[in-house]
C-alpha cells in the first residue's frame, strides 16, 4: 500500500497520517501542496490541521491548491481519498463530497474520546469491521457539525453512504450522544463511487494500545485489503 | 541598593571596515526632527528612576535620543531587565549534569538520553489577559511556542497555570471564559497538544488573573541553536509576519500595576495569528536544519531592541540594523515604534555572510518574507540606523547588563503572620455535621472540580502521542519513535504561599515531583514562573525572597534545577495584590510509556491503600475557604526527607509493575484525592468502600491537605509487595479500603461519622462544577 499525504502549509495531523499508514504495514510519502508530483499512489489522504489557516471556512482555501487538482483527478478516476477531519472538509469544499461542516453546536472546539458505530462495513474503508461495531477514537474539531440538504441526506441514508455515525457507549444514537449537532449524527460519509471517504474523528490517533485505542486500525487495513488484496510482501 | 553587575562594554574587536567603536569614541546618535525633548517626566513615563537615567548618561558619555531612551526603557524594564529579582533569582540551584543549558536563553535544554534532548519553559502573559483574554492568552502560547523552536526542538506539548477570581463574577468568567478560548485557539491551529496544567479561583485574582503557559520541545541534542549574534560580518534577517504599530512597550507595560486607566492600554496588547506562527515554525526549524543561520531569537517583549540587543550581548558582539529596512504593516513608522513593536510571530536569525539566499528560499518555501535588515559588528555597539542616520548608538554590554538590580527590605505584613497564627480548632473539632453534604459541596468548588471544561476545549491529542492526558496527576506525552516518554506538570497553591511564601513555594516544588512519581516519572528539571505584586512593596518583597528560599530548598533535595522562567511582577490592581504565586512547571522522564500509572482506580476488588500519614492540619484548606470563607492557618507542614522517600517509593512500585493507580492528596484533602480516583475519566465511576482509623477529628481527617501523602491502589495479591517496597523507603502505608464496582456506592468511615453516597451523585457535581457556572445546567453532557 502506498500512499501520499498532502501536506498544506497548515497541516498538523500529516505526521500522524504517515505513521498510521506506516504502522498498518503501508508506504506513506508526502506531496507538498503546491508541488504536482502526486505519482501513481495506491490511496491519498488529506489529513488534519487548518490547511490555510482557515479563517475564511475550513478548507476553503485549499481546494485551490494544484496538489488538490491533481487528487480531484485521481478521486475522479475511482482512486481511493481519505479526508480525515479538516481532510474532510476540504474534500466537501473541493466538491467530493456532498454537504458541508459547519461550526460545533456550542460554538467551541471540542476534543475528547467519542463513541462511533459502524453503519456500513460494505465499503473500501471498513471492510475489517463489522456493521454495528462501536469504536472509540478521538475527536478534536471546531467545525465539525455535518449538514447537508434534506434530499441529499436522504440520499446518503439510502444509499448505505453514512459510515459512521455518533452513538453512546452502548451505541444508541441520541442528541447527547451527538457531540456537534451534525445532520443525524452523521460522523463519516463515502461518495457515490465508495472510493472517497471523509469522517471528522480521528483514526490516525486511535492507532495504539498506548494512546487509549486501536479502533483506528480498521480503516486503513481495510484499505490494505483493497489495495493489494493479496498482499506479497 | 546594591550594583551587582557593572556595566561593561564587551571586548571591541572591530570588524575591519565596520564603523568600529575605538577606544575614546563617543557613541553618537542623531535626534529626529520631531522627537520629544528629553525632560524628566519623560524619563519617568518609560519607567525609569532619574538614578537609572543617570547611568545611561554615564553609558553613552551623552544624553540619549528619544529613541535611545525607548531602547533603555525596554531593555531595563523589569520584564527584560529582571531589576528586583536578579539578586533572588541566584539562589536557584541551576546546575546539574543532565542540564545543557540553564537559565539566560530562550528556554532551558536538558538531557533526555540516546541523544534527544528537551527544551522547555513557562512564561507569563498576566497583564495583556488582564485586559483582553483572548488575545493576551493567545500570544501568550505563541510567544512560549516561539521560544521552544528557536532553540531547534519542535514543540510537543503546552500546559497552562491559570488562575481568575470568584467565578460567580461575571467579569471572572468573561477572563476565564476568553483566556481558556484564546489559549485553545492558538494551539489547536499550530497542532500541540495540551498536556494539563491547573486553574485555580479565589478572589485575591479578580482583577488580575495570571495566564502562564508552559510549552515543551524535543529535538535531537546536535541540532540545539542559540540566540546568539555570532560571526562577525554575518547577516541579521527579521523573517515571518510584517511590523506594525502594536504592542509598543508591552514589556514596561508588563511591568506596572493594573488600574482604570489599563483598559485604555488595550493597544499595547498584540494580535496573534497561529496560522503565520506554524508557518513560521516548520520554517525555523528548516532554517536550522540547513546550517544556513548561526542564531535565531523571537522578537518577543521588547521587539527587535530585546532580540538584537541580546543576542549581541550574548555573542560579545555588536550589531548594526537598519530599520529602513524592516518590513512593516504600515507607513510612517518611526524608528522608535519600529525598535518596540511587539508584533507578533517575527523572528530575527542571524544568516552566515553568503546564504542569506538559503535562508530566502526556506521562507519563500513557507510563504513568508525574510529582510536583510543588518549585521553582526565586532564593536560591541547596538546601533541603529534609519537609513543613513545613525538613530541609536549604544554599547551593547550595558544594554544587555548594565540594567541595575535591586535587593530591597523585605517585610512580614503584620496582618498575615497574625492569620496564619489564628488557631483552627474550632473548625476541625466542631461536630463536622453532614460529611455527605460537605463533600458534595467541596466537589462542587471549582478550584477540586474537574477542569474537564477547559480541557475538552483544547486539542489534547494530536501529533498522536500523548500518553496521559490532562485530568491526570501528570501529563506524558512519548518520544517518537521510541517508548520513551516526557511527564509535565505545573502546580502552586497561593494560599499556601500567601500564608507562608517559603514553605508555600517548597511545597510547589514538592507537590509537582509527587505528580511526575504518581505516573511514573522520574522528576528532572523546573522551569518557574514568580507571579508577585509591587516588589517595591516591602511585605511583597519579603515574599518575593521567602518563595524563592523555599523553592531553592526543595529543588536541591529533589534534584530538580532551575532552568528558567519569567518573573512577573506588579500583578496588582488598584493596589492591592494577587496571591504570591510562584508556579512550578516540572519535567520528569519515563523510561517505558507502557508502564505509566494513571490517577484513576481501575477495576472493583483491588485493594485501596495509603502512602504517608494523616494530620491534622486545616490551615490553607479548600475546607476552610468554602466552608468559613476563610484563608488561614498554619499551611501543611512538609518534610523534604519524607516526600523524597515517597516519590522514590511509588517510582520504585510503578517500575515493579505492582500498581493499578496512584494520585496525589491535594486540595480538597484525601476525601476528594478519592473522589476523583473514583470519577476516573467519567466514563465508568467506581465505588469504593474506606475506613479510616486515625484518631483525627473527621473533618480535620477528610478535608485537610497534609502533605506527603498518595492514594494508591493494587490487585490483593500486590499488597505485601507494595509494603515491602513502602518499609524499604520508610514510607508509612496502610491498607485503608476496597474498589467497589461502577456506579456503586462511595462510602469512607471515619470513626462514627462519615460520607456515604452513590458515587454518580459525586461525580455528577465534579464534573458540572465548572461548566454550570459557565453555561447553566443545561449543557449537553457525552459521556
Amino acid at each position: 500500500m502506498r500512499v501520499v499525504v498532502v501536506r498544506f502549509p497548515g497541516s498538523n495531523c500529516d505526521q500522524d497520517c504517515h505513521r498510521a499508514v506506516e504502522l498498518a504495514g503501508g508506504r506513506a510519502r508526502y506531496v507538498w501542496h503546491r508541488d504536482r508530483d502526486l505519482g501513481d499512489p495506491d490511496a491519498v489522504i488529506l489529513p488534519g490541521g487548518f490547511s490555510y489557516g482557515d479563517y475564511l471556512r475550513a478548507g476553503a482555501i485549499a481546494r485551490f491548491s494544484p496538489a488538490m487538482e491533481d487528487v480531484v483527478r485521481f478521486a475522479r478516476n475511482g482512486g481511493p481519498v481519505l479526508g480525515i477531519c479538516n481532510g474532510f472538509q476540504i474534500a466537501c469544499e473541493a466538491g467530493l463530497l456532498p454537504g458541508a461542516l459547519i461550526r460545533n453546536r456550542t460554538l467551541r472546539f471540542h476534543s475528547f474520546d467519542q463513541h462511533l458505530r459502524v453503519e456500513s462495513a460494505d465499503t473500501m474503508w471498513t471492510s475489517a469491521y463489522e456493521s454495528g461495531r462501536v469504536l472509540s477514537m478521538p475527536v478534536a474539531h471546531g467545525e465539525g457539525n455535518y449538514e447537508a440538504d434534506p434530499r441529499t441526506l436522504e440520499r446518503l441514508e439510502g444509499e448505505g453512504r453514512v459510515v459512521f455515525r455518533y452513538v453512546d457507549l452502548r451505541g444508541q444514537a441520541s442528541e447527547e450522544s451527538n457531540p456537534n449537532g451534525s445532520a443525524r449524527s452523521i460522523a463519516g460519509i463515502v461518495n457515490e463511487g465508495g472510493n472517497v471517504m471523509g469522517l471528522m474523528p480521528h483514526p490516525d490517533r486511535a492507532m495504539e494500545t498506548v494512546l487509549g485505542s486501536v479502533d483506528g486500525q480498521g480503516i486503513f487495513q481495510s484499505l490494505a485489503t483493497h489495495v493489494s488484496p493479496v498482499d506479497t510482501r | 541598593m546594591s550594583d551587582t553587575e557593572p556595566a561593561s562594554i564587551a571586548a571591541g574587536n572591530s570588524a575591519p571596515g565596520g564603523r568600529g567603536a575605538t577606544a575614546g569614541h563617543v557613541p553618537r546618535a542623531q535626534p529626529r526632527l520631531g522627537d520629544p525633548e528629553i525632560t524628566p517626566e519623560l524619563i519617568s513615563e518609560h519607567g525609569l528612576t532619574s538614578e537609572e537615567f543617570g547611568r545611561i548618561v554615564g553609558a553613552l558619555g551623552r544624553t540619549p535620543t528619544f529613541t535611545e531612551l525607548g531602547v533603555f526603557s525596554a531593555m531595563w524594564s523589569e520584564h527584560c531587565g529582571y531589576k528586583n529579582s536578579r539578586p533572588l533569582l541566584r539562589q536557584l540551584p541551576t546546575r546539574a549534569p543532565w542540564v545543557i543549558q540553564g537559565p539566560g536563553e530562550n528556554a532551558g535544554v536538558i538531557d533526555a538520553g540516546d541523544g534527544w534532548a528537551i527544551a522547555f519553559k513557562i512564561e507569563s502573559h498576566n497583564h495583556p489577559s488582564a485586559v483582553e483574554p483572548y488575545q493576551g492568552a493567545a500570544t501568550g502560547v505563541g510567544g512560549i511556542l516561539r521560544d521552544i523552536f528557536t532553540m531547534g526542538a519542535r514543540p510537543i506539548a503546552t500546559l497552562d497555570s491559570l488562575r481568575f477570581g470568584d467565578l460567580d463574577d461575571p467579569r471572572a468568567r468573561y477572563l476565564f471564559a476568553g483566556v481558556v478560548r484564546g489559549i485553545g485557539d492558538y494551539g489547536n491551529c499550530v497542532g500541540i497538544p495540551n498536556l494539563g496544567g491547573e486553574v485555580h479561583f479565589e478572589r485575591a485574582y479578580d482583577g488580575n488573573p495570571l495566564v502562564n503557559a508552559m510549552a515543551i520541545g524535543l529535538m535531537r541534542t546536535d541540532r540545539l541553536i542559540r540566540g546568539e549574534a555570532r560571526g562577525v560580518g554575518n547577516t541579521l534577517m527579521a523573517v515571518g509576519a510584517r511590523t506594525g504599530r502594536d504592542g509598543i512597550h508591552g514589556a514596561t507595560f508588563a511591568s506596572e500595576e493594573l488600574s482604570e486607566e489599563t483598559e485604555a492600554k488595550r493597544p499595547q496588547v498584540q494580535v496573534g495569528d497561529p496560522f503565520t506562527e506554524k508557518l513560521l515554525l516548520e520554517a525555523s526549524l528548516e532554517l536550522i536544519e540547513s546550517g544556513a543561520i548561526t542564531g535565531i531569537q523571537d522578537m518577543g517583549a521588547a521587539g527587535l531592541t530585546s532580540s538584537a540587543a541580546e543576542m549581541a550581548g550574548r555573542a560579545g558582539n555588536g550589531v548594526e540594523i537598519d530599520v529602513a529596512r524592516m518590513p512593516t504593516r504600515e507607513l510612517g513608522m518611526t524608528p522608535y515604534e519600529i525598535l518596540l513593536s511587539e508584533s507578533q510571530e517575527r523572528m530575527l536569525v542571524v544568516a552566515q555572510r553568503g546564504q542569506e539566499d538559503d535562508v530566502r528560499r526556506i521562507l519563500e518555501k513557507w510563504e513568508l518574507e525574510a529582510a536583510v535588515v543588518g549585521q553582526v559588528t565586532g564593536d560591541g555597539m547596538f546601533r541603529v540606523l534609519e537609513a543613513d542616520t545613525v538613530v541609536a548608538d549604544i554599547p551593547a554590554g550595558p544594554l544587555t547588563r548594565g540594567c541595575p538590580t535591586y535587593e530591597r527590605e523585605g517585610i512580614e505584613d503584620p496582618e498575615i503572620a497574625g492569620l496564619r497564627a489564628r488557631s483552627l480548632s474550632e473548625f476541625s473539632r466542631g461536630p463536622g455535621g453532614d460529611l455527605s453534604r460537605h463533600l458534595l459541596r467541596l466537589v462542587d468548588s471549582p478550584n477540586v472540580a474537574s477542569k474537564r471544561w477547559v480541557v475538552r476545549q483544547y486539542d489534547t491529542t494530536v501529533r498522536a502521542h500523548s500518553v496521559v492526558r490532562p485530568g491526570g496527576d501528570a501529563g506524558v506525552v512519548r518520544i517518537p519513535g521510541t517508548l520513551r516518554g516526557i511527564a509535565a506538570t505545573t502546580d502552586c497553591n497561593g494560599r499556601y504561599c500567601y500564608l507562608h511564601p517559603r514553605r508555600g513555594a517548597a511545597i510547589a516544588v514538592a507537590e509537582a515531583a509527587r505528580n511526575l512519581a504518581c505516573v511514573g516519572a522520574a522528576p528532572t528539571a523546573v522551569t518557574n514562573n514568580l507571579n508577585f505584586g509591587n516588589p517595591l512593596n516591602p511585605a511583597i518583597y519579603y515574599q518575593m525572597r521567602e518563595a524563592v528560599l523555599g523553592m531553592a530548598e526543595a529543588c536541591r533535595v529533589f534534584e530538580t534545577p532551575v532552568t528558567g522562567g519569567n518573573v512577573s511582577l506588579y500583578n496588582e490592581t488598584e493596589g492591592v495584590a494577587v496571591y504570591p504565586t510562584p508556579v512550578i512547571g516540572m519535567v520528569g522522564l519515563v523510561d517505558n510509556v507502557e508502564r505509566v500509572c494513571r490517577h484513576a482506580f481501575a477495576q472493583a476488588g483491588d485493594q485501596i491503600l495509603l502512602l504517608g500519614t494523616n494530620r491534622d492540619e486545616l490551615g490553607g484548606s479548600e475546607y476552610l475557604s468554602v466552608f468559613h470563607e476563610l484563608v488561614a492557618g498554619e499551611p501543611p507542614r512538609l518534610d523534604l526527607m519524607a516526600e523524597r522517600s515517597l516519590q522514590q517509593a511509588i517510582l520504585a512500585m510503578i517500575a515493579d509493575g505492582l500498581l493499578s493507580s496512584a494520585h496525589d492528596c491535594a486540595e480538597g484533602g484525601l476525601a476528594c484525592a478519592l473522589v476523583e480516583a473514583s470519577a476516573g475519566d467519567g466514563a465508568m465511576p467506581l465505588g469504593i468502600e474506606v475506613e479510616l482509623a486515625d484518631p483525627i477529628a473527621p473533618v480535620a481527617l477528610l478535608f485537610g491537605e497534609s502533605q506527603g501523602r498518595a492514594i494508591i491502589s493494587c490487585g490483593p495479591e500486590q499488597v505485601e509487595p507494595v509494603r515491602v517496597v513502602a518499609a524499604r523507603h520508610g514510607v508509612p502505608c496502610s491498607e485503608i479500603g476496597e474498589v467497589g464496582k461502577p456506579g456503586g456506592r462511595f462510602r469512607i468511615r471515619a470513626g462514627t461519622s462519615g460520607v456515604d453516597l452513590p458515587v454518580r451523585d459525586l461525580t455528577d457535581a465534579f464534573f458540572r462544577a465548572i461548566s454550570t457556572r459557565m453555561d447553566g445546567p443545561a449543557e449537553v453532557a457525552t459521556a
